[in-house]
Formats: C-alpha cells, sequence, structure tokens
C-alpha cells in the first residue's frame, strides 16, 4: 500500500481570490496540480451549482482553480465572494469528499500513421529530430521504450481534471502517485495541425483532441471514438454534443489496426457505444491505495 | 426569403448576443464582439435585441435581398451602397426583392453589424444563432459566410427612415484607452513588468479576431521561481486554467493577448488583468496598428462603467421609441 503523501500538503495552503473584471471569479486553490486541489474544485463546482443562486452564468472547474462567470446585476460581486467562501469552507472541512461519476474504455490505436505523419510533417518545431513523439516521450521518462512508455500510460486510469481550450476537450491527469506521474514537455512551437481525436501529452496532461486543429502537445495515438458530435449522430450523444464532463474516469485500452477499423465501421454505421459505467469516486480511499482502488473502479467497468 | 451572399467579405459570420452556459466543456459565449452596435441594429429594424445578425470585420460582404424588407448596418464607419448608390449608416434603409446591398472601404472601427427586418432565421443551436467554427455549429451550417449562400430571413416589421440619432452613435479612433482590472496571476509578474504592462502603449498586431487580440509593446519580465508541479516551464506558464472572456494573457512575456467571445475556454499562460464588460465592444472596434493603453480600475470603477454602458443603451431604446 503507497500513501501520496506529497500531494496531501497542498491543501494547507490558503486559495487565492480574484475578480476577472465584473463577469468572473477566479479561485486558485493551489499552484500546483493535484488531486486534492481538483477534487477541491470539483467538490465546490458542485456545492455551489446546488445552491441555484440567481445570476451565476457558468461554473467551470479546472484543474486546480474554479472560474465562475456571473452577472453582477444579479448578484453582486461581495455576495458571490461570501457564497463560493462558505461553500469552500465546506468543502474543505468534508473528510470524506466523494464524486459521482463515469468511468470510460477508450480504445486507442498507439503509434498509428496518422499520428505520426502528423508529427513528420511539423519536426521542426519539436525537441527531437529523429524518431517520433513517442520515443520521445519514453526517453523524457526514463523508460526503455515506446512500448515501456504505452504500458506506463495504458494501464492506470485518468481523472477528467478539466474539460475546455475548445469544445469538449478533456485534460487527463493520472490517477498514480507523484513519483508515477508521466511528464513530456509539448512541442517547441505548436502546430498548426492535428488530427481529431489525436490522443496528446503535455506537461503532466494526457488530453483527447475534440476537433482537429492547432496544438502543442507530443501526439501518441488516435482513437477511433468520437468525443465531440455537434450532429449527435451517435447514441451517446443524445443529449449533448459533449461526451466528457469534468470527473469522467477515462481507461485508455491499446488496440491494433483491425479494432480501429472495426470501431471506426461501427461509428460511421451509426451503432457506436462507448463502454462505460456509473462509479462513486471517494478521494481518501483513493490516496490511502491508488492502485487497489483503480482495480476497484475497473471492475465497474469490466462488469459491462 | 433569403438573402443570397454574393461576396462574403472576410470572414463575415452570423451573430447574435452569444450562448452562455456551456464555458464548463469548452464551448465559449460567441456572439457579437461589438454587443451594442449588434442589438441597435436589430432595433432599427424593428427586431428584438437578440435576433441573428451578420458580423462582417474589415470588409463589407455583397448581399442581394430576394423580397422586400428593411436593413440596418451600423459598427465600424463603412459606407452602405445599395445598388451602388450610398445609403446612411445607423438607419433602417428600405429594400426591395433584387436590391443588391454592397459597401465602400473600411473607415474607422473594424466591424459593422447588418441587421434586416425578422432576423437571419439560422436553427439555434444550444440556445443560441451565433457561428461557433471551431465546433462546426451554429450560424449558418457551423462555419462564416461563404458566396453562394441563402441564408433565411424570418418576418418582421419595422419602420422606414428610423435612425440614432448623431449624439448616439459611436466614434471610432485609432488610440485607446482599454480599462482593465488587474488580478488573476498578475502577483507572477515583477514589478518592473507591471509597470511596463500599464505604462506603454501596445499596437494591435494582423492577429485579431473573434478568439483573441494580439498586441506587440515592451517585453514583461516575469518573477523567476522553480515551477509548480504540472505549471510548465516557462515563468508564464500555469497550471491550465480556465481563462475569462476579456482576460489578458502575456505567453513568454511578448505579445499580450485579450480573448474575445470565441476564445478557447482555458489553457496555461498566467493572466494578468481582465478588460472590464463595458469596454469589451471597444476591444472589437480595434484594427491591425491602433495604439492602446491598458487602464487599470478597480471592480467599483468596472461596475460603475457597466452601469453607464447600460444607461446608455437605455438611452439609445428611448430615442428609437424601443
Amino acid at each position: 500500500m503507497t500513501s501520496v503523501t506529497t500531494e496531501e500538503t497542498t491543501q494547507e495552503r490558503e486559495s487565492r481570490y480574484s475578480w476577472g473584471a465584473d463577469e468572473h471569479l477566479v479561485v486558485q486553490i493551489s499552484e500546483e496540480m493535484s488531486l486534492p486541489a481538483n477534487f477541491t474544485a470539483m467538490a465546490m463546482s458542485t456545492a455551489l451549482d446546488e445552491r441555484g443562486l440567481d445570476g451565476i452564468i457558468d461554473i467551470c472547474p479546472a484543474n486546480a482553480s474554479l472560474l465562475v462567470r456571473f452577472d453582477p446585476d444579479v448578484i453582486a460581486p461581495a455576495d458571490l465572494e461570501a457564497q463560493v467562501r462558505d461553500v469552500e469552507a465546506a468543502v474543505a472541512h468534508n473528510p470524506h469528499l466523494s464524486l459521482e461519476t463515469r468511468i470510460f474504455d477508450i480504445p486507442v490505436w498507439y503509434n498509428d500513421p496518422f499520428t505520426n505523419e502528423t508529427g513528420a510533417r511539423f519536426r521542426d518545431r519539436h525537441q527531437r529530430p529523429e524518431g517520433n513523439d513517442l520515443e520521445f516521450a519514453a526517453i523524457e521518462n526514463g523508460l526503455p521504450s515506446a512500448e515501456a512508455f504505452i504500458e506506463a500510460h495504458s494501464s492506470s486510469p485518468w481523472i477528467a481534471s478539466m474539460v475546455g481550450f475548445v469544445a469538449g476537450l478533456p485534460f487527463l491527469f493520472q490517477m498514480v502517485e507523484r513519483e508515477r506521474q508521466l511528464e513530456v514537455p509539448k512541442y517547441l512551437r505548436p502546430r498548426t495541425d492535428t488530427p481529431e481525436r489525436t490522443v496528446g501529452y503535455g506537461g503532466c496532461f494526457s488530453c483527447i483532441y475534440s476537433v482537429r486543429g492547432a496544438g502543442g502537445y507530443q501526439m501518441f495515438g488516435i482513437t477511433p471514438v468520437p468525443i465531440f458530435d455537434p450532429e449527435q449522430r451517435l447514441a451517446d450523444f443524445e443529449e449533448f454534443m459533449v461526451l466528457f464532463r469534468p470527473g469522467d474516469i477515462v481507461k485508455f485500452r491499446p488496440i491494433d489496426e483491425e479494432e480501429f477499423n472495426r470501431i471506426r465501421a461501427d461509428v460511421d454505421a451509426g451503432t457506436h457505444k462507448v463502454r462505460q459505467a456509473p462509479v462513486t469516486f471517494v478521494l481518501e480511499d483513493f490516496l490511502a491505495d491508488p492502485d487497489g482502488y483503480n482495480a476497484h473502479l475497473l471492475e465497474a467497468l469490466n462488469a459491462r | 426569403m433569403p438573402v443570397e451572399i454574393i461576396e462574403p467579405g472576410l470572414g463575415s459570420s452570423i451573430q447574435d448576443l452569444g450562448r452562455p452556459g456551456y464555458y464548463n466543456v469548452g464551448i465559449p459565449p460567441g456572439g457579437a464582439l461589438d454587443l451594442a452596435s449588434a442589438r441597435i441594429a436589430n432595433l432599427l429594424v424593428g427586431n428584438d435585441e437578440g435576433a441573428a445578425v451578420i458580423e462582417s470585420p474589415y470588409m463589407g460582404p455583397k448581399l442581394r435581398f430576394t423580397e422586400d424588407t428593411l436593413v440596418a448596418v451600423t459598427g465600424a464607419t463603412m459606407e452602405p451602397r445599395l445598388n451602388g448608390e450610398t445609403v446612411p449608416q445607423w438607419e433602417a434603409v428600405p429594400v426591395t426583392a433584387g436590391d443588391e446591398l454592397s459597401f465602400g472601404f473600411l473607415e474607422a472601427g473594424a466591424r459593422i453589424y447588418i441587421a434586416v427586418a425578422g432576423g437571419f432565421d439560422v436553427p439555434e443551436a444550444l440556445g443560441s444563432r451565433s457561428t461557433y467554427p471551431i465546433g462546426r455549429f451554429g450560424g449558418f451550417q457551423g462555419r462564416p459566410l461563404a458566396a453562394g449562400d441563402a441564408v433565411p430571413v424570418g418576418s418582421g416589421s419595422g419602420t422606414p427612415g428610423t435612425s440614432v440619432p448623431e449624439h448616439l452613435r459611436p466614434s471610432w479612433t485609432r488610440e485607446v484607452d482599454v480599462r482593465v482590472v488587474l488580478g488573476l496571476y498578475d502577483y507572477r509578474l515583477a514589478p518592473a513588468g507591471l509597470s511596463a504592462f500599464l505604462d506603454e502603449s501596445w499596437t494591435l498586431t494582423p492577429v485579431a479576431d473573434r478568439m483573441g487580440f494580439r498586441y506587440t509593446g515592451p517585453t514583461l519580465e516575469w518573477i523567476e521561481r522553480e515551477q509548480p508541479f504540472g505549471a510548465g516551464s516557462d515563468p508564464s506558464n500555469i497550471v491550465d486554467a480556465g481563462y475569462p472572456v476579456g482576460s489578458i494573457q502575456v505567453p513568454g512575456g511578448v505579445e499580450p493577448i485579450i480573448l474575445h467571445r470565441d476564445a478557447v475556454s482555458g489553457g496555461g499562460y498566467a493572466m494578468v488583468a481582465t478588460v472590464i464588460s463595458a469596454d469589451m465592444d471597444l476591444v472589437g472596434q480595434c484594427s491591425p496598428g491602433a495604439t492602446t493603453r491598458f487602464r487599470a480600475v478597480s471592480l467599483d470603477n468596472a461596475l460603475a462603467a457597466r452601469h453607464e454602458y447600460r444607461s446608455r443603451l437605455q438611452e439609445l431604446r428611448s430615442a428609437l421609441g424601443a
């Protein structure tokens, strides 16, 4: 059993409240990324939302901070701040923080030709001219091979610590001890192109590009599964065009070309559904035994 | 009956007052960059203020009407021409089926707003008709307008000749003061960096669109530190966070960017200030080369300016009989 002592200390510091002019309040929970800081942002968002205050337009939990957009003609800034501070105090005094969320199986064709071709096209913006992004990431993390990196990337689940940048893009933080977390620098200069559904990596975050476009994250593979569907064609998007919500848990599963093509055919036929299961994520249980708790979460998914 | 796009201009798009409420999944508010001009264009032709209009930056489109209606052009100063004849801006102009609307050169400001009676009747997406091209939805088929598009129009009734009194029309200049509230991650700037941000003047670069406005000027100095876990290596990096609309980030300490209504919703660059809501329209009417100074005001000043902005709009509504 391993405890996550380095992360627990971050909650001791006081949050920083600041105004984004007259329509935004930003709460910086921690300057460094940690699961407890992210959990605090999620729990504050949920609790603030439950208060149903008039004048709140958007509540956006981020990795280690919270952004609230409000209408100061409806709720005075001082009143909003008092409410958010109250919510934060309630969250801080709850030792049993938990999150009702979902766990998703996301198949990934690692080392695929689509992202490798794009990576080759933008090699002049990369730290390492030879090889591909996976090989670079393996070296950066002291791993013997791209395969070893894929194993590290896909063996433990990730939490969507923030959804944004562009529509429906999840930032994913791996649910392992700090010592095991992968860190990879972004490209030296951003690319002007990234294939849609690329699984990327920058800093301590993985991501899935929801749409094609510019990007600075290293590219490791591609998922056949759409995560953004503005036409709402597939069953997973019946209610909303975006798949992921902050707090969702993602397990990557390496697949080969054949399975990739099979899933793409299902997507094209409009019959594909992502495998997912509802789970309750209890922070203290996770922190006490990350690997054991992850195995418990995956049981829920594998039962589907 | 639709309005036909003969020439689209430069990135003209359908906009209304935007789609609040989806920023937590990365979908920005969108909507007209100069909201007041969009509201006024609608009021002139007898529409609700939130009806959809065409926003055209820098260059006017060329349109053909397929039924008799009313049109009004507000925002930037750019001569409207009906079948080649000059017609007034800030006024409801009657048009007949077959008429063509075109424009002269941009004289001041950056974006014109074109409203027709009944409003552009594209389907709503997440409660708004605003175009969000990155997400490929909203507006006309989720993209900027193109030659050959036929944009549907609702039915409306306005009064020809309704016009905005001269003293209530904005005037655009090439030297602007933009009021900002300091804060967010401004503690990461070195004192000299913060002074330079406020004391120097900045020039708007050609990177000035619905996502953001980028300025050139001095390099701003950041406080050196050992970066927190997950924050990236540059001193201007932070652990990725939500970006307020109107917030100003300074990647690498050079070329501050004001994020506007189609901006990315978050990222890893420290923001040092946020443009007050009352000045966002003004930013939207700046074109490349505009000289800009960022003037720090308090939150109370920002609220007072917001109140003034709303009073001015109310005065306009009264003047237009709305």
